[in-house]
Order: structure tokens, then sequence, then C-alpha cells
């Protein structure tokens, strides 16, 4: 007994044939909003391509890009056969392509479910990814003068200022780094030589932060340098100053910039699964409901249309036994395999 | 003598008309267009009205909406009209309606002209109104405690940051002020007292700028404070330095921004104005060589179309005996107004015949 079954007149397949002719348009345009969403996302990444390892994978807005591609192409193609349906003449040319293709609709919407779920665990292989990158970038924050590393400086300024964040986990990562080049930094005189001589590396640390962890909320000037020294500063006690700089970390607040990016693709990438998953189903319907006509000469007479021709149960184990019979194939115990096949299906 | 009178056979009527309607329709994307760009320059505008002294600036933005919902108006009107000309038993309705309309229409489309001269115009006062806001912006950078001022600095901070630029005219305007609070200056250190005790006004001046005057670019990390004193920093020269800081004054800045921006919004204007003329001359035309249909037994005869029926000249002669004789009505003077009433009667009547055309 069919799943979903439903009767048909010529009204009603109509309708459906509209409906869903219309449907396809809008699926048209989800695969371009899905095409142009991988293409921003792409840009995203590579605009701070910079700041994260070097083997960063594109594979999900690659995918991205190539499913909708993909469903602008099933999507045209299915609103041409919904076309052609009201006229018979010219839906039977399509007739023998409508299971394949139905078939390749169900694969592509797995697919399509697939890409939204991958959407939501990227999250994790990218924070480790920012965490290398940016422990790279601060490193080489003082070689300005580093052909292929000059811009570092200027990228880092410019992210922390955007996203509001200092440092890797917080602030105190750049005091363990020297953010200084050596090119300003006067060697003769005795602080600089106190400092190089107090560390293992030769490194010129200081407790002091670039300009561009400054927070602009602050009521007062900028305290950027001896800033663990709450004797420099009049009216300065740093474990309770909050507004002075940035208190969270590039880290995080790349990290969760991404992910509610990708968070938000992931649920627009479902909703359009469930469109893909809706207009697959209306054209089984109206495949069923054309191949069933009582009488096949009269357009006008009624037919039914179903989703499934058995229930679940037998239709799968339909398919186990005929790729069963497919893997003994050549043999010659057809005769019973046969009758077999012939009697379920 | 009619000014520029163009002949129109029936043919040449319906396609005008057709043409008409959708070039309407194209007069009334545009004036939408020009009421969103009047909207997105009052946003900007007001988006920095802290650092601005006067509103004036803000008529631009205002007259542009104004114009643009006019011109819809206008638009859907004149679409109306075109679609009730090709069904003469229907035009004639309009007959009274449409002398009114050219001159309210006309009236807008100046007004669009209008907008985009004052955008120009006004450029030295909106320049004037930012020197005068910046100043005040930047004497109370340092007020973060004072109701009412305490986000001056978190503007100046930001806007300084987003348009690259340091002060009013360049980066030495912050010498001039106290820019740090008195709540975070220690009054019993030495340099403290020396440098209160320095100036007129007994204020906390120095060399140094805030943070959000530094540049990213530089290749060194920023130096904001003694930024007069070679000696104090390694490797520096302060005529020389270029990079260190933003060179650019914020004046100068917002100025170029908004004049991009006015640049952008007039060249838009302006054809959105020739459109809107196309569409009014166009009117005019088919009024004009409908009207001559009118009455008759054939629709399909050839007519004329022409902007006025007289010369410029007369028409405008006429139209200033109208007012007077309008005028002279009004003010109720019997004798005269009688006399005269009955020797201009004559003349009167032809003229009334002719300009409800």
């Amino acid at each position: 007994m069919a799943l979903l079954k439903v009767k048909f007149d010529l009204k009603k397949r109509v309708k459906l044939a509209q409906m869903l002719w219309l449907m396809y348009w809008f699926s048209i345009i989800a695969g371009v909003l899905v095409l142009s969403l991988g293409l921003f996302f792409k840009i995203e990444l590579r605009k701070r391509s910079e700041l994260m390892d070097n083997n960063e994978s594109h594979f999900v807005p690659n995918l991205l890009i190539g499913v909708g591609l993909l469903a602008c192409g099933i999507n045209a193609f299915g609103g041409k056969i919904c076309y052609d349906s009201l006229d018979s003449s010219k839906f039977s040319k399509w007739k023998t392509i409508m299971k394949p293709f139905l078939i390749c609709c169900l694969l592509f919407n797995v697919l399509l479910f697939f890409t939204a779920l991958l959407c939501f665990t990227m999250r994790i292989p990218l924070q480790f990814t920012l965490a290398e990158g940016l422990k790279n970038g601060m490193k080489f924050y003082k070689d300005t003068d580093v052909p292929g590393r000059c811009y570092m400086k200027r990228t880092l300024d410019l992210m922390q200022m955007e996203f509001r964040c200092c440092g890797n986990n917080n602030y105190k990562d750049w005091f363990e780094i020297q953010w200084t080049s050596n090119r300003y930094l006067d060697f003769s005189s005795k602080e600089v030589k106190d400092r190089i001589s107090s560390n293992v590396d030769g490194q010129y640390l200081l407790d002091g932060v670039p300009f561009s962890c400054c927070n602009p909320s602050s009521p007062r000037p900028c305290i950027q340098h001896q800033m663990t020294n709450n004797s420099a500063h009049y009216s300065y006690d740093h474990h309770n100053e909050e507004l002075n700089i940035w208190k969270r970390g590039c880290r995080d607040a790349l990290v969760s910039y991404y992910g509610g990016l990708m968070n938000t693709i992931g649920v627009l990438v479902l909703l359009v699964t469930i469109l893909e998953v809706g207009v697959m189903v209306g054209l089984q319907y109206v495949n069923t409901s054309l191949s069933t006509l009582v009488n096949p000469e009269d357009p006008e007479s009624e037919s039914e249309g179903w989703i499934l021709e058995k229930t679940v149960k037998e239709t799968f184990t339909d398919i186990m036994a005929k790729m069963k019979a497919m893997g003994k194939g050549n043999q010659v115990e057809e005769g019973a395999e046969g009758q077999a096949v012939a009697t379920v299906s | 003598m009619t000014l520029l009178k163009i002949k129109f056979s029936f043919q040449r009527r319906v396609r005008l008309a057709q043409g008409l309607w959708l070039l309407s329709w194209v007069a009334m994307v545009s004036g939408a267009i020009t009421v969103a760009t009047g909207v997105f320059l009052k946003t900007e505008l007001v988006r920095r009205a802290e650092v601005m002294h006067s509103n004036d600036i803000h008529i631009v933005p205002n007259l542009l909406m104004l114009v643009g919902l006019a011109s819809v108006g206008i638009n859907i009107f004149a679409g109306k009209v075109c679609q009730d000309s090709l069904d003469a038993t229907r035009f004639p309705r309009w007959k009274n309606v449409l002398i009114p309309y050219f001159c309210i229409s006309l009236f807008f489309t100046f007004l669009l002209l209008v907008s985009v001269i004052l955008s120009y115009a006004l450029q030295p006062s909106l320049e004037e109104s930012l020197k005068l806001g910046l100043k005040n912006g930047i004497r109370f950078y340092k007020d973060t405690d004072t109701p009412g001022r305490c986000f001056q600095k978190e503007t100046i901070d930001h806007l300084q940051i987003e348009f690259h630029c340091c002060g009013n005219t360049n980066y030495k305007d912050w010498f001039e002020v106290q820019w740090i609070n008195n709540r975070y200056l220690d009054f019993t250190s030495k340099e403290v007292k020396d440098r209160v005790r320095s100036n007129v006004d007994g204020r906390y001046l120095l060399d140094g700028v805030p943070f959000s005057c530094c540049n990213p670019a530089s290749p060194r990390p920023c130096i904001q404070y003694q930024l007069l004193d070679n000696a104090a920093h390694y490797n520096y020269e302060h005529q020389s330095e270029e990079l260190n800081l933003y060179n650019r004054g914020c004046r100068q800045a917002l100025v170029n921004y908004y004049m991009s921006l006015m640049n952008t919004i007039g060249s838009a204007v302006l054809s959105v104005f020739l459109i809107q003329m196309t569409v009014l001359v166009s009117l005019r035309y088919l009024q004009t060589s409908m009207q001559a249909v009118e009455g008759q037994e054939n629709m399909e005869i050839e007519t004329e179309g022409y902007i006025l029926e007289k010369g410029v000249k007369e028409t405008f002669k006429e139209f200033q005996e109208k007012v007077k004789n309008f005028y002279k009505q009004v003010q109720g003077d019997v004798s005269p107004a009688d006399e005269e009433a009955a020797g201009d009667a004559a003349p009167a009547e032809e003229k009334e015949a002719t300009p409800t055309s």
C-alpha cells in the first residue's frame, strides 16, 4: 500500500504543476544565495589568511559554492520538467529520466544536509588554526623591515581595533614577546641593556602593549606602558582597571565572529534543504500522477499520486534484493533469483 | 507663433503615449531613488552631528526627500493621464487640471536643480560648522565626568580612527588644549606643577596626542608623547616623521568625505532632473496634440503639438495681464475697476479662450 497516496484530477494536477514551477524558481534563488554565501565566507577567510595557520582548509566554502551551483542546475532542470508536465506530449520525453533524476535529487539533498552539518562543526578546527596563526602573527609584529612580513604589524593593529581585542588569550601575551623592532632600540642605553640581559633569548620584553589595544571608551588617556607598575601612573591600579584596554583575547573574538557567521550559514543551508526536499516530493507527485492516468488517452482523467509505491519497509527490502541480484548478476542461478525478483517487485 | 511646434499623426500620438507611460514608470523609480539618497545623506549627517555646530547643511537632504516624494506623485499622475489619453472620451476630464499641474511640476523640478546648487554652495558653511564643532569636541575631550559631555572622548577617538585623521587642522591642535582630565593628574608632582604654571589659564598642556591619532601603518610602535623632543626617542626626528601619526586634519577629512558623497548624489540628481523634464515636455506635447482631436468626428486625424501657443514673451505678457486683473478684482475698486473691466472684457475673453488649452 502506497505511502501518502493522493487522488488527482486535471485541475489539481495543473495547480500542483504551477505551484511546483514557482517553488523551483524560489529554489533557484536559494541556490544562488547558497553560492553567494559560500563566496562571502571564502572572502572572509581570505581576508584574515595572514592570521591563520598555513594549512587552513577552504573545504567548507568550496563545498558551499559547488553545492550552490549544483542546486541552480538541478532546480532549473526540474523547473523545465515541471513546465512540460502540463503538456502530455512534451512530458513523454522526460518519462524515462524521471526516476534517475529523482534519485539524483535525493542524493543532492543528503549532500546539502551534510554541508549544513559541516558548517556547524567547522568551528573546532578553526579554533586551532587561529590559535597557531595569531601566535605567529604576534611574533612577527616587530618585523616591519622583513619582506613578506612587513604588513603583519598593520594587519594585527587593524584587527585588534576592529574586533576590540588584545593579544591571543588576553593582553598579557604581549608581555612575553618583543614587539618593538631592534631598529628603534638604543642598545647603548642602560634600560635596554637591562631588559635584554634579563631573559635567556636576549629579547626586549616589557610590560606594555601596542596602541591598538587601547579602548576609546576609557575615561582616561590610554595607559600602554608600565602597565603592571601601579606607582608609575597617578590613581591607577592595574587589578581594578577595566576600561583601559580591551580585555578580550583576539582568538575568542575571531572564533566567535566566524562561529556566528557559520551558524547563520548553516541555518540558511538547512532551510534550503527543507525547500529542496519539498520540491523533490512535489516532483514525485507530478511524476506518479501523470503515470497513473485511468485513461491514458484522455488528459482530463483522474489519477493517483504517491511518494513511494510500497511502504518504506517493502521498498527497502526491494532495494536490498535488487542490489543482491546485481551482485550475483552474471551467475547462471538467475533462474531462481529472477523469479524471486519478479514476484517481489 | 507657437513654440516648438511638432506635427503628430495618430500613430505618433499613440507611440508618444506609450513611450511616456513607460518613461513615467522609470521617472517614478528615479524619484524613489532620490528619496533614498536624501535619507542616506541625512543619516550620514546625523551620525556626525556631535562634531557639527550648525545644521544649515541639512537643508540639502531635506529638499531631496521632499522633491523625491513630489516627483513620485507627479509621475504617477503623468502615467494616469497618459493611460487616459489613448481614449478620447476619458481625456477631456483632465483638461482643467493640467495647467496647474504643469506649474507645480515645473516648480518641484526646479527645486531639484536648487538642491544640487545648494550642495555645492553650502560647502563653506559645512566647513565652518565642522571647524567649530571639532574645536569644541577637542576642548571637551577631557570632560569624561561631565554629564552631557562624557561621550565626547569616545566620539572623537572613533572619528579619528575611522577617518584616519588627527586634530582639527593637524595634530598640533592637541598641543593647545588640556586633553587629560584633572582626576588623573598628580598635582603634587613637580612636572605637573611646572606645566600648569607655564601658561596663563593654568592648563596642563603637553606636546602629546591621544592614541587614536596613531597610524597603524607606521613601522615602529606609536610615539604619542614628547613629540617635539627628538632626544626623547631613539632614531626619531619629528620634522621628517611621516607615518607615525595621521597627517590629515579631521576637518579636511570630513569635508572631503561629505563632498565626495554630494558629488555622487549631485550627478544622480541631475540625471533625475533630465528624466523628469523629458516626462513633462512629452506630457505637454501629448496634451496639446490631444486637444485638437477633441470634439472631432475622426480620432485619427493629424494634429499639432506645441509647448507654448504663443511665443515666450507674449505668453509672459498675457500672464502678467491676468495677474494684474485678478489683483484689481480682489482690491475691489469700484469705478476704475468697472471701466477697466468693460475695456478689458473683450481682450480678456480672448485671453480666457487661449490659456485654457
